[in-house]
Protein backbone atom coordinates (compact mmCIF):
# COMPACT_ATOMS: atom_id res chain seq x y z
CA UNK A 1 0.00 0.00 0.00
CA UNK A 2 2.77 2.33 0.80
CA UNK A 3 4.80 1.30 -2.10
CA UNK A 4 1.73 1.74 -4.14
CA UNK A 5 1.05 5.29 -2.78
CA UNK A 6 4.99 6.22 -2.93
CA UNK A 7 4.84 5.09 -7.55
CA UNK A 8 1.60 7.09 -7.38
CA UNK A 9 3.63 10.55 -5.82
CA UNK A 10 6.41 9.67 -8.20
CA UNK A 11 4.25 9.41 -11.06
CA UNK A 12 2.36 12.44 -10.31
CA UNK A 13 6.02 14.82 -9.60
CA UNK A 14 7.32 13.26 -13.04
CA UNK A 15 4.24 14.44 -14.77
CA UNK A 16 3.91 17.97 -12.93
CA UNK A 17 8.14 18.21 -13.66
CA UNK A 18 7.56 17.27 -17.45
CA UNK A 19 5.24 19.96 -18.32
CA UNK A 20 6.49 22.79 -16.27
CA UNK A 21 9.99 21.86 -17.73
CA UNK A 22 8.34 21.99 -21.52
CA UNK A 23 6.53 25.12 -20.84
CA UNK A 24 9.66 26.89 -19.73
CA UNK A 25 11.62 25.45 -22.63
CA UNK A 26 8.62 26.65 -24.74
CA UNK A 27 9.28 30.13 -23.37
CA UNK A 28 12.53 30.06 -24.94
CA UNK A 29 11.83 28.72 -28.26
CA UNK A 30 8.70 31.23 -28.66
CA UNK A 31 11.37 33.41 -28.12
CA UNK A 32 14.13 33.11 -30.28
CA UNK A 33 11.73 31.15 -33.01
CA UNK A 34 9.70 34.00 -33.67
CA UNK A 35 13.50 35.90 -34.12
CA UNK A 36 14.57 33.39 -35.98
CA UNK A 37 11.05 33.89 -38.21
CA UNK A 38 10.93 37.71 -37.68
CA UNK A 39 15.19 37.64 -39.31
CA UNK A 40 16.05 39.40 -35.47
CA UNK A 41 18.65 37.94 -33.23
CA UNK A 42 16.16 37.58 -30.13
CA UNK A 43 17.21 37.63 -26.62
CA UNK A 44 20.26 37.39 -26.02
CA UNK A 45 21.63 39.83 -23.31
CA UNK A 46 22.86 37.98 -19.67
CA UNK A 47 25.80 36.70 -20.65
CA UNK A 48 26.78 35.80 -17.64
CA UNK A 49 30.92 35.53 -17.64
CA UNK A 50 31.25 35.58 -21.27
CA UNK A 51 31.32 31.70 -21.17
CA UNK A 52 29.45 31.17 -24.88
CA UNK A 53 31.86 33.58 -26.49
CA UNK A 54 34.96 31.93 -25.28
CA UNK A 55 33.77 28.95 -26.01
CA UNK A 56 33.07 30.53 -29.26
CA UNK A 57 29.17 29.80 -29.14
CA UNK A 58 26.62 32.32 -30.46
CA UNK A 59 24.38 33.74 -27.42
CA UNK A 60 21.03 31.59 -27.61
CA UNK A 61 19.65 33.93 -24.60
CA UNK A 62 18.96 30.71 -22.63
CA UNK A 63 20.13 32.45 -19.56
CA UNK A 64 17.73 35.36 -20.10
CA UNK A 65 14.97 33.54 -20.63
CA UNK A 66 15.10 30.29 -18.26
CA UNK A 67 17.32 32.02 -15.90
CA UNK A 68 17.62 36.62 -15.42
CA UNK A 69 13.27 36.50 -16.14
CA UNK A 70 12.19 34.41 -14.11
CA UNK A 71 14.50 35.80 -11.15
CA UNK A 72 13.10 39.19 -12.11
CA UNK A 73 9.41 38.17 -12.16
CA UNK A 74 9.71 36.47 -8.89
CA UNK A 75 11.28 39.22 -7.30
CA UNK A 76 9.43 42.40 -8.71
CA UNK A 77 6.74 44.06 -6.51
CA UNK A 78 3.86 42.05 -6.83
CA UNK A 79 1.80 45.07 -7.38
CA UNK A 80 -2.39 45.37 -6.36
CA UNK A 81 -4.54 48.19 -7.57
CA UNK A 82 -6.99 50.25 -5.76
CA UNK A 83 -10.07 49.16 -5.49
CA UNK A 84 -9.27 46.11 -5.96
CA UNK A 85 -10.59 42.49 -4.49
CA UNK A 86 -7.58 41.90 -2.71
CA UNK A 87 -8.48 38.29 -2.09
CA UNK A 88 -9.83 36.91 -5.81
CA UNK A 89 -7.16 38.87 -7.74
CA UNK A 90 -4.45 36.72 -5.74
CA UNK A 91 -6.45 33.50 -6.29
CA UNK A 92 -7.31 33.96 -10.31
CA UNK A 93 -4.06 32.96 -11.52
CA UNK A 94 -3.61 29.97 -9.42
CA UNK A 95 -7.53 29.31 -10.41
CA UNK A 96 -6.01 29.57 -13.73
CA UNK A 97 -3.18 27.19 -13.78
CA UNK A 98 -4.51 24.45 -11.59
CA UNK A 99 -7.02 23.13 -13.59
CA UNK A 100 -4.61 23.01 -17.08
CA UNK A 101 -1.76 21.12 -14.65
CA UNK A 102 -4.38 18.47 -13.20
CA UNK A 103 -5.65 17.65 -16.62
CA UNK A 104 -2.23 15.94 -17.16
CA UNK A 105 -3.39 13.23 -14.71
CA UNK A 106 -4.90 11.46 -17.10
CA UNK A 107 -2.49 11.75 -19.78
CA UNK A 108 -0.99 8.18 -20.41
CA UNK A 109 2.81 9.02 -21.71
CA UNK A 110 4.35 5.14 -21.65
CA UNK A 111 2.54 1.65 -21.88
CA UNK A 112 2.21 -0.67 -18.82
CA UNK A 113 5.66 -1.47 -17.65
CA UNK A 114 6.72 -4.49 -15.07
CA UNK A 115 9.74 -3.65 -12.60
CA UNK A 116 10.85 -6.82 -10.45
CA UNK A 117 6.67 -7.51 -10.32
CA UNK A 118 5.16 -4.65 -9.87
CA UNK A 119 2.76 -3.34 -13.05
CA UNK A 120 3.68 0.07 -13.44
CA UNK A 121 1.03 2.01 -15.69
CA UNK A 122 2.92 5.44 -17.02
CA UNK A 123 0.02 7.51 -15.99
CA UNK A 124 -0.62 9.65 -13.25
CA UNK A 125 -4.17 8.94 -12.53
CA UNK A 126 -5.49 5.49 -14.28
CA UNK A 127 -9.10 6.61 -14.65
CA UNK A 128 -11.72 4.95 -16.82
CA UNK A 129 -13.49 8.42 -17.04
CA UNK A 130 -10.25 10.43 -18.51
CA UNK A 131 -12.03 11.87 -21.58
CA UNK A 132 -15.48 12.87 -19.10
CA UNK A 133 -12.17 14.03 -16.47
CA UNK A 134 -10.16 16.34 -19.67
CA UNK A 135 -13.77 18.07 -20.22
CA UNK A 136 -14.32 18.99 -16.71
CA UNK A 137 -11.09 20.25 -16.17
CA UNK A 138 -11.04 22.46 -19.22
CA UNK A 139 -14.71 23.89 -18.22
CA UNK A 140 -13.11 24.76 -14.78
CA UNK A 141 -10.42 26.55 -16.35
CA UNK A 142 -12.25 29.66 -17.15
CA UNK A 143 -12.95 30.51 -13.96
CA UNK A 144 -9.24 32.03 -13.35
CA UNK A 145 -9.26 34.39 -16.17
CA UNK A 146 -12.55 35.52 -15.85
CA UNK A 147 -12.16 36.42 -12.35
CA UNK A 148 -8.61 37.83 -13.42
CA UNK A 149 -10.07 40.44 -15.23
CA UNK A 150 -13.06 41.34 -12.85
CA UNK A 151 -11.16 41.59 -9.90
CA UNK A 152 -8.47 43.78 -11.28
CA UNK A 153 -10.87 47.03 -11.13
CA UNK A 154 -9.88 48.33 -14.31
CA UNK A 155 -12.12 48.60 -17.79
CA UNK A 156 -9.48 47.14 -19.94
CA UNK A 157 -9.35 43.98 -17.61
CA UNK A 158 -12.86 43.43 -17.34
CA UNK A 159 -13.41 44.05 -21.35
CA UNK A 160 -10.57 40.83 -21.87
CA UNK A 161 -11.80 38.54 -19.05
CA UNK A 162 -15.55 39.03 -20.56
CA UNK A 163 -13.74 38.38 -24.31
CA UNK A 164 -11.54 35.42 -22.73
CA UNK A 165 -15.04 33.58 -21.38
CA UNK A 166 -17.40 33.91 -24.04
CA UNK A 167 -14.25 32.83 -26.35
CA UNK A 168 -13.33 29.65 -24.27
CA UNK A 169 -17.13 28.59 -23.32
CA UNK A 170 -17.48 28.98 -27.46
CA UNK A 171 -14.57 26.58 -28.12
CA UNK A 172 -15.13 24.32 -25.43
CA UNK A 173 -18.09 23.05 -27.30
CA UNK A 174 -15.67 22.31 -30.55
CA UNK A 175 -13.52 20.73 -28.39
CA UNK A 176 -15.67 18.52 -26.55
CA UNK A 177 -17.32 17.36 -29.98
CA UNK A 178 -14.00 16.54 -30.97
CA UNK A 179 -13.48 14.51 -28.33
CA UNK A 180 -16.63 12.80 -28.49
CA UNK A 181 -16.31 11.62 -31.94
CA UNK A 182 -12.84 9.67 -30.91
CA UNK A 183 -14.59 8.50 -27.48
CA UNK A 184 -17.26 7.26 -30.04
CA UNK A 185 -14.56 5.85 -32.92
CA UNK A 186 -12.63 3.91 -30.10
CA UNK A 187 -15.62 3.02 -27.80
CA UNK A 188 -14.17 3.95 -24.48
CA UNK A 189 -13.66 7.14 -22.43
CA UNK A 190 -10.32 5.42 -21.14
CA UNK A 191 -7.34 7.49 -22.59
CA UNK A 192 -4.76 4.53 -22.34
CA UNK A 193 -7.52 2.35 -23.87
CA UNK A 194 -7.44 4.70 -26.81
CA UNK A 195 -3.99 5.08 -26.85
CA UNK A 196 -3.56 1.06 -26.92
CA UNK A 197 -6.17 0.86 -29.77
CA UNK A 198 -3.51 3.09 -31.82
CA UNK A 199 -0.99 0.16 -32.18
CA UNK A 200 -0.52 -1.95 -35.16
CA UNK A 201 -0.78 -1.43 -38.71
CA UNK A 202 -3.18 -1.09 -41.41
CA UNK A 203 -2.31 -3.00 -45.10
CA UNK A 204 0.70 -3.83 -43.20
CA UNK A 205 2.55 -0.51 -43.24
CA UNK A 206 -0.24 1.98 -42.14
CA UNK A 207 0.19 2.83 -38.40
CA UNK A 208 -3.53 2.45 -36.98
CA UNK A 209 -3.52 6.49 -35.55
CA UNK A 210 -6.27 8.65 -35.22
CA UNK A 211 -5.49 10.56 -37.48
CA UNK A 212 -6.22 8.52 -40.44
CA UNK A 213 -9.67 7.98 -38.73
CA UNK A 214 -10.56 11.15 -38.01
CA UNK A 215 -8.91 14.03 -39.42
CA UNK A 216 -11.64 15.99 -39.48
CA UNK A 217 -11.89 15.78 -35.52
CA UNK A 218 -8.18 16.28 -35.35
CA UNK A 219 -8.45 19.75 -37.44
CA UNK A 220 -10.94 21.00 -34.90
CA UNK A 221 -9.16 19.98 -31.47
CA UNK A 222 -6.04 22.08 -33.00
CA UNK A 223 -8.13 25.03 -33.70
CA UNK A 224 -10.13 24.88 -31.13
CA UNK A 225 -7.33 23.94 -28.30
CA UNK A 226 -5.69 26.89 -29.89
CA UNK A 227 -8.45 29.34 -29.02
CA UNK A 228 -8.80 27.57 -25.71
CA UNK A 229 -5.37 28.74 -24.70
CA UNK A 230 -5.74 32.43 -26.16
CA UNK A 231 -2.62 32.46 -28.46
CA UNK A 232 -2.42 34.51 -31.63
CA UNK A 233 -4.64 34.37 -33.77
CA UNK A 234 -7.14 34.01 -31.01
CA UNK A 235 -5.77 36.48 -28.53
CA UNK A 236 -8.14 38.54 -28.69
CA UNK A 237 -8.46 38.43 -24.64
CA UNK A 238 -5.33 40.24 -24.71
CA UNK A 239 -5.30 42.13 -27.41
CA UNK A 240 -2.77 44.40 -27.12
CA UNK A 241 -4.01 47.52 -29.81
CA UNK A 242 -7.38 47.76 -28.18
CA UNK A 243 -6.80 46.67 -24.59
CA UNK A 244 -3.21 46.70 -23.70
CA UNK A 245 -2.76 43.36 -22.10
CA UNK A 246 -6.38 42.68 -21.28
CA UNK A 247 -7.19 39.88 -18.34
CA UNK A 248 -3.68 40.38 -16.90
CA UNK A 249 -2.90 43.90 -17.08
CA UNK A 250 -2.90 44.98 -13.69
CA UNK A 251 -0.78 41.84 -13.13
CA UNK A 252 2.61 42.26 -12.42
CA UNK A 253 5.42 40.15 -10.78
CA UNK A 254 4.79 36.30 -9.84
CA UNK A 255 1.49 36.51 -10.56
CA UNK A 256 1.79 37.28 -14.28
CA UNK A 257 4.72 34.99 -14.71
CA UNK A 258 1.74 32.29 -13.28
CA UNK A 259 -0.50 33.21 -16.41
CA UNK A 260 2.11 33.13 -18.55
CA UNK A 261 2.87 29.82 -17.69
CA UNK A 262 -0.54 29.18 -18.04
CA UNK A 263 -0.51 29.82 -21.64
CA UNK A 264 2.40 27.78 -22.49
CA UNK A 265 1.42 25.01 -20.17
CA UNK A 266 -1.62 25.19 -22.15
CA UNK A 267 0.36 24.43 -25.25
CA UNK A 268 1.58 21.47 -23.93
CA UNK A 269 -1.51 20.81 -23.02
CA UNK A 270 -3.40 21.05 -26.35
CA UNK A 271 0.19 18.77 -27.91
CA UNK A 272 -0.61 16.24 -25.60
CA UNK A 273 -4.13 15.58 -26.49
CA UNK A 274 -3.67 15.87 -29.93
CA UNK A 275 -0.61 13.26 -29.35
CA UNK A 276 -3.08 11.18 -27.55
CA UNK A 277 -6.00 11.13 -29.57
CA UNK A 278 -4.59 11.54 -32.92
CA UNK A 279 -0.95 10.09 -33.30
CA UNK A 280 -1.05 7.37 -30.54
CA UNK A 281 0.16 8.38 -27.59
CA UNK A 282 3.01 7.06 -26.52
CA UNK A 283 3.13 4.39 -29.59
CA UNK A 284 5.77 3.91 -31.82
CA UNK A 285 4.94 2.79 -35.47
CA UNK A 286 5.73 -1.22 -35.74
CA UNK A 287 7.04 -0.85 -32.39
CA UNK A 288 4.97 -4.04 -30.54
CA UNK A 289 5.89 -5.36 -27.07
CA UNK A 290 9.06 -7.63 -27.99
CA UNK A 291 10.66 -5.57 -30.44
CA UNK A 292 10.16 -3.94 -34.16
CA UNK A 293 8.67 -5.63 -36.66
CA UNK A 294 9.41 -3.91 -39.80
CA UNK A 295 6.41 -4.28 -42.82
CA UNK A 296 9.60 -5.78 -44.92
CA UNK A 297 9.73 -8.77 -42.22
CA UNK A 298 13.11 -8.05 -40.82
CA UNK A 299 12.79 -7.45 -36.70
CA UNK A 300 14.77 -5.96 -33.89
CA UNK A 301 14.31 -7.53 -30.48
CA UNK A 302 13.72 -5.30 -27.62
CA UNK A 303 13.59 -6.44 -23.81
CA UNK A 304 10.50 -5.00 -22.17
CA UNK A 305 11.92 -1.83 -20.21
CA UNK A 306 13.58 -0.39 -23.80
CA UNK A 307 9.94 -0.99 -25.26
CA UNK A 308 8.62 1.23 -22.40
CA UNK A 309 11.51 4.01 -22.66
CA UNK A 310 11.03 4.15 -26.86
CA UNK A 311 7.20 4.71 -25.82
CA UNK A 312 7.89 7.78 -23.37
CA UNK A 313 10.28 9.10 -26.12
CA UNK A 314 7.57 8.99 -28.64
CA UNK A 315 5.26 11.01 -26.47
CA UNK A 316 7.36 13.42 -25.64
CA UNK A 317 8.76 14.06 -29.26
CA UNK A 318 5.40 14.22 -30.57
CA UNK A 319 4.26 16.88 -27.84
CA UNK A 320 7.03 18.91 -28.93
CA UNK A 321 6.56 18.49 -32.33
CA UNK A 322 2.80 19.99 -31.94
CA UNK A 323 3.94 22.84 -29.72
CA UNK A 324 6.23 23.69 -32.31
CA UNK A 325 3.72 23.76 -34.95
CA UNK A 326 1.37 25.91 -32.58
CA UNK A 327 4.37 28.45 -32.16
CA UNK A 328 4.57 28.83 -35.55
CA UNK A 329 0.83 28.74 -36.29
CA UNK A 330 0.87 32.03 -33.92
CA UNK A 331 3.99 34.25 -35.55
CA UNK A 332 2.65 33.27 -39.26
CA UNK A 333 -1.06 34.09 -38.40
CA UNK A 334 -2.65 38.51 -37.99
CA UNK A 335 -5.26 38.27 -35.10
CA UNK A 336 -8.87 37.25 -35.86
CA UNK A 337 -11.69 40.33 -35.20
CA UNK A 338 -13.91 39.09 -32.61
CA UNK A 339 -16.98 38.75 -34.92
CA UNK A 340 -14.69 36.36 -36.92
CA UNK A 341 -14.05 34.39 -33.83
CA UNK A 342 -17.33 33.91 -32.88
CA UNK A 343 -18.49 32.66 -36.25
CA UNK A 344 -16.10 30.77 -36.62
CA UNK A 345 -16.77 28.70 -33.52
CA UNK A 346 -20.30 28.41 -33.25
CA UNK A 347 -21.35 28.52 -37.52
CA UNK A 348 -18.42 26.92 -38.32
CA UNK A 349 -16.53 24.46 -36.11
CA UNK A 350 -19.97 23.40 -33.88
CA UNK A 351 -22.01 22.29 -37.03
CA UNK A 352 -19.08 20.71 -38.57
CA UNK A 353 -18.49 19.03 -35.10
CA UNK A 354 -22.31 17.80 -35.05
CA UNK A 355 -21.70 16.68 -38.33
CA UNK A 356 -18.75 14.57 -37.56
CA UNK A 357 -20.08 13.08 -34.62
CA UNK A 358 -23.37 11.94 -36.27
CA UNK A 359 -21.84 10.50 -39.42
CA UNK A 360 -19.26 8.62 -37.04
CA UNK A 361 -21.87 6.96 -35.23
CA UNK A 362 -23.76 6.02 -38.20
CA UNK A 363 -20.29 4.75 -39.66
CA UNK A 364 -19.48 2.60 -35.92
CA UNK A 365 -22.89 1.27 -36.11
CA UNK A 366 -22.86 0.10 -39.61
CA UNK A 367 -19.58 -0.96 -39.39
CA UNK A 368 -20.66 -3.47 -35.86
CA UNK A 369 -23.67 -4.72 -37.43
CA UNK B 1 -15.15 6.26 0.49
CA UNK B 2 -13.72 6.46 4.30
CA UNK B 3 -16.36 7.77 6.41
CA UNK B 4 -13.59 11.17 7.79
CA UNK B 5 -13.56 11.99 3.87
CA UNK B 6 -17.43 11.66 3.46
CA UNK B 7 -17.50 13.95 6.68
CA UNK B 8 -15.16 16.50 5.65
CA UNK B 9 -16.72 17.15 2.26
CA UNK B 10 -19.94 17.48 3.39
CA UNK B 11 -19.10 19.70 5.92
CA UNK B 12 -17.10 21.96 3.39
CA UNK B 13 -20.11 21.89 1.10
CA UNK B 14 -22.35 22.73 3.66
CA UNK B 15 -20.18 25.70 4.62
CA UNK B 16 -19.65 26.90 1.38
CA UNK B 17 -23.95 26.53 0.66
CA UNK B 18 -24.19 28.96 3.90
CA UNK B 19 -21.27 31.20 2.21
CA UNK B 20 -23.31 31.47 -0.97
CA UNK B 21 -26.26 32.88 1.23
CA UNK B 22 -24.20 34.61 3.49
CA UNK B 23 -21.79 36.93 1.17
CA UNK B 24 -22.83 40.20 0.39
CA UNK B 25 -21.00 40.66 -2.93
CA UNK B 26 -22.56 38.16 -5.67
CA UNK B 27 -19.13 37.40 -6.43
CA UNK B 28 -18.21 36.10 -3.55
CA UNK B 29 -20.96 34.24 -3.53
CA UNK B 30 -20.68 32.70 -6.70
CA UNK B 31 -17.21 31.65 -5.57
CA UNK B 32 -19.08 29.88 -2.31
CA UNK B 33 -21.16 28.16 -5.09
CA UNK B 34 -18.68 26.70 -7.14
CA UNK B 35 -17.24 25.15 -4.04
CA UNK B 36 -20.41 24.14 -3.04
CA UNK B 37 -20.87 22.17 -6.55
CA UNK B 38 -17.59 21.10 -7.11
CA UNK B 39 -17.65 19.40 -3.47
CA UNK B 40 -20.78 17.89 -4.22
CA UNK B 41 -19.60 16.10 -7.36
CA UNK B 42 -16.42 15.18 -5.85
CA UNK B 43 -19.40 13.17 -2.96
CA UNK B 44 -20.80 12.11 -6.02
CA UNK B 45 -17.38 10.14 -7.43
CA UNK B 46 -16.66 9.28 -3.78
CA UNK B 47 -20.25 7.33 -3.32
CA UNK B 48 -19.82 5.14 -7.18
CA UNK B 49 -21.75 7.19 -9.39
CA UNK B 50 -18.67 8.24 -11.17
CA UNK B 51 -20.72 10.03 -14.71
CA UNK B 52 -23.11 11.85 -12.83
CA UNK B 53 -20.20 13.10 -10.26
CA UNK B 54 -17.90 14.24 -13.77
CA UNK B 55 -21.24 15.38 -15.32
CA UNK B 56 -22.18 17.54 -12.31
CA UNK B 57 -18.66 19.84 -12.73
CA UNK B 58 -19.03 19.89 -16.63
CA UNK B 59 -22.49 20.99 -16.79
CA UNK B 60 -23.04 22.75 -13.48
CA UNK B 61 -19.61 24.22 -12.68
CA UNK B 62 -18.27 24.31 -16.50
CA UNK B 63 -21.26 25.92 -17.86
CA UNK B 64 -24.24 27.11 -15.83
CA UNK B 65 -21.77 29.31 -13.05
CA UNK B 66 -20.17 31.02 -15.99
CA UNK B 67 -23.62 31.94 -17.09
CA UNK B 68 -24.16 33.14 -13.82
CA UNK B 69 -20.90 35.06 -13.62
CA UNK B 70 -21.74 36.66 -17.01
CA UNK B 71 -25.26 37.66 -15.74
CA UNK B 72 -23.56 39.21 -12.57
CA UNK B 73 -21.26 41.25 -14.68
CA UNK B 74 -24.21 42.42 -17.30
CA UNK B 75 -26.42 43.62 -14.45
CA UNK B 76 -23.51 45.09 -12.66
CA UNK B 77 -24.67 44.11 -9.49
CA UNK B 78 -23.46 45.76 -6.40
CA UNK B 79 -22.96 44.91 -3.05
CA UNK B 80 -24.87 47.66 -1.52
CA UNK B 81 -26.67 47.03 1.95
CA UNK B 82 -30.34 46.91 1.30
CA UNK B 83 -33.08 47.70 3.47
CA UNK B 84 -34.48 44.59 5.28
CA UNK B 85 -38.32 45.15 3.98
CA UNK B 86 -40.95 44.95 5.82
CA UNK B 87 -42.07 43.64 9.47
CA UNK B 88 -44.83 41.73 7.95
CA UNK B 89 -42.50 40.27 5.45
CA UNK B 90 -40.37 39.78 8.18
CA UNK B 91 -42.50 37.94 10.20
CA UNK B 92 -43.79 35.62 7.17
CA UNK B 93 -40.58 34.83 6.90
CA UNK B 94 -39.71 34.00 10.05
CA UNK B 95 -42.74 31.30 10.08
CA UNK B 96 -41.80 30.29 6.74
CA UNK B 97 -38.58 29.20 7.87
CA UNK B 98 -40.02 27.10 10.84
CA UNK B 99 -42.29 25.64 9.18
CA UNK B 100 -39.62 23.87 7.02
CA UNK B 101 -37.30 23.65 10.01
CA UNK B 102 -40.14 21.10 11.54
CA UNK B 103 -40.82 19.49 8.54
CA UNK B 104 -36.98 18.21 8.00
CA UNK B 105 -37.05 17.51 11.96
CA UNK B 106 -39.93 15.16 11.37
CA UNK B 107 -38.65 13.55 8.45
CA UNK B 108 -35.30 13.31 9.98
CA UNK B 109 -36.63 11.69 13.03
CA UNK B 110 -38.48 9.24 11.26
CA UNK B 111 -35.44 8.32 9.21
CA UNK B 112 -33.69 5.10 10.30
CA UNK B 113 -29.43 6.69 10.92
CA UNK B 114 -28.19 3.28 9.43
CA UNK B 115 -30.25 1.44 6.49
CA UNK B 116 -29.95 -1.91 5.91
CA UNK B 117 -26.92 -1.91 2.96
CA UNK B 118 -28.70 -1.96 -0.90
CA UNK B 119 -27.33 -4.57 -3.22
CA UNK B 120 -25.16 -2.66 -5.83
CA UNK B 121 -24.11 -3.92 -9.08
CA UNK B 122 -20.74 -3.80 -9.57
CA UNK B 123 -20.59 -1.82 -12.56
CA UNK B 124 -22.80 0.75 -10.45
CA UNK B 125 -22.24 4.64 -11.57
CA UNK B 126 -20.50 3.52 -14.82
CA UNK B 127 -20.81 5.26 -17.64
CA UNK B 128 -22.68 2.16 -20.23
CA UNK B 129 -24.91 1.42 -16.88
CA UNK B 130 -25.96 4.92 -16.84
CA UNK B 131 -26.45 5.07 -20.47
CA UNK B 132 -28.03 1.58 -20.72
CA UNK B 133 -30.85 2.81 -18.11
CA UNK B 134 -30.48 6.30 -19.98
CA UNK B 135 -31.49 4.73 -23.62
CA UNK B 136 -33.85 1.54 -22.41
CA UNK B 137 -35.66 2.42 -19.38
CA UNK B 138 -35.99 5.89 -19.19
CA UNK B 139 -35.58 6.58 -22.99
CA UNK B 140 -39.45 8.50 -22.99
CA UNK B 141 -38.48 10.38 -20.03
CA UNK B 142 -34.98 11.54 -21.67
CA UNK B 143 -36.20 12.44 -24.90
CA UNK B 144 -39.15 14.12 -23.54
CA UNK B 145 -36.26 16.07 -21.29
CA UNK B 146 -34.43 17.05 -24.32
CA UNK B 147 -36.94 18.22 -26.61
CA UNK B 148 -37.95 20.52 -23.77
CA UNK B 149 -34.74 22.15 -23.36
CA UNK B 150 -34.48 22.50 -27.09
CA UNK B 151 -37.76 24.69 -26.99
CA UNK B 152 -35.62 26.72 -24.12
CA UNK B 153 -32.82 27.27 -25.93
CA UNK B 154 -34.81 28.31 -29.11
CA UNK B 155 -37.72 30.83 -27.16
CA UNK B 156 -34.28 32.45 -26.16
CA UNK B 157 -32.88 32.70 -29.27
CA UNK B 158 -36.03 33.85 -30.50
CA UNK B 159 -36.34 36.31 -27.69
CA UNK B 160 -33.00 37.61 -28.12
CA UNK B 161 -33.98 37.71 -32.07
CA UNK B 162 -36.71 40.44 -31.59
CA UNK B 163 -35.26 42.86 -30.13
CA UNK B 164 -32.89 44.70 -32.47
CA UNK B 165 -34.56 46.34 -35.14
CA UNK B 166 -30.99 47.29 -36.65
CA UNK B 167 -30.15 45.58 -40.18
CA UNK B 168 -27.55 42.09 -40.10
CA UNK B 169 -24.64 44.06 -39.47
CA UNK B 170 -20.83 43.14 -38.46
CA UNK B 171 -22.16 44.69 -34.95
CA UNK B 172 -25.29 42.80 -34.37
CA UNK B 173 -23.52 39.20 -34.86
CA UNK B 174 -21.54 38.93 -31.94
CA UNK B 175 -24.07 39.12 -29.39
CA UNK B 176 -26.56 36.89 -31.07
CA UNK B 177 -24.39 34.34 -31.73
CA UNK B 178 -23.46 33.72 -28.18
CA UNK B 179 -26.91 33.92 -26.92
CA UNK B 180 -27.70 30.71 -29.27
CA UNK B 181 -25.15 28.48 -26.90
CA UNK B 182 -27.16 28.79 -24.45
Amino acid sequence: MALELLIGAIKAVVVLLLVLNIAAILLWFERKGSALMQDRIGANRANIFGIGKRLGMPNLGLINTLMADALKLFTKEDFIPDGADKFVHGLAPFLALFPVLVTFAVIPFGDTVTIMGHRIDLQAANLDVGALYILATIGIGVYGIALAGWSSNNRWSLLGGTRATAQMISYELAMGLAIVSIVVTYGTLDLQGICRAQGGVWFGFLPKWGILLQPVAFLMLMTAGMAESKRVPFDLPEGESELIAGYYVEYSGSKQAVFMLTDFAEVVLVSALATTFFFGGWQVPYLYHDGFHFPWGSMIALPNVAVAILGVVAFILKVLLFCWLQIVIRWTLPRFRYDQLMRLGWKGLLPLGLANVAVTAVIVVLAGA
Amino acid sequence: MPLWLFIFLGALSVISALGVVIQRNPVHSLLALIVTLMTIGVLFIGLGAVTVGFLQVIVYVGAILVLFLFVIWLLNLQSTPMDSGHLALKLLGALGAAALVAELFAFFVQTPLAPPAAKVASDYGSVLQLSNSLFSDYLIAFEVTSVLLLAAVVGAVALARRAPAEPESERAEPRAARSEGW
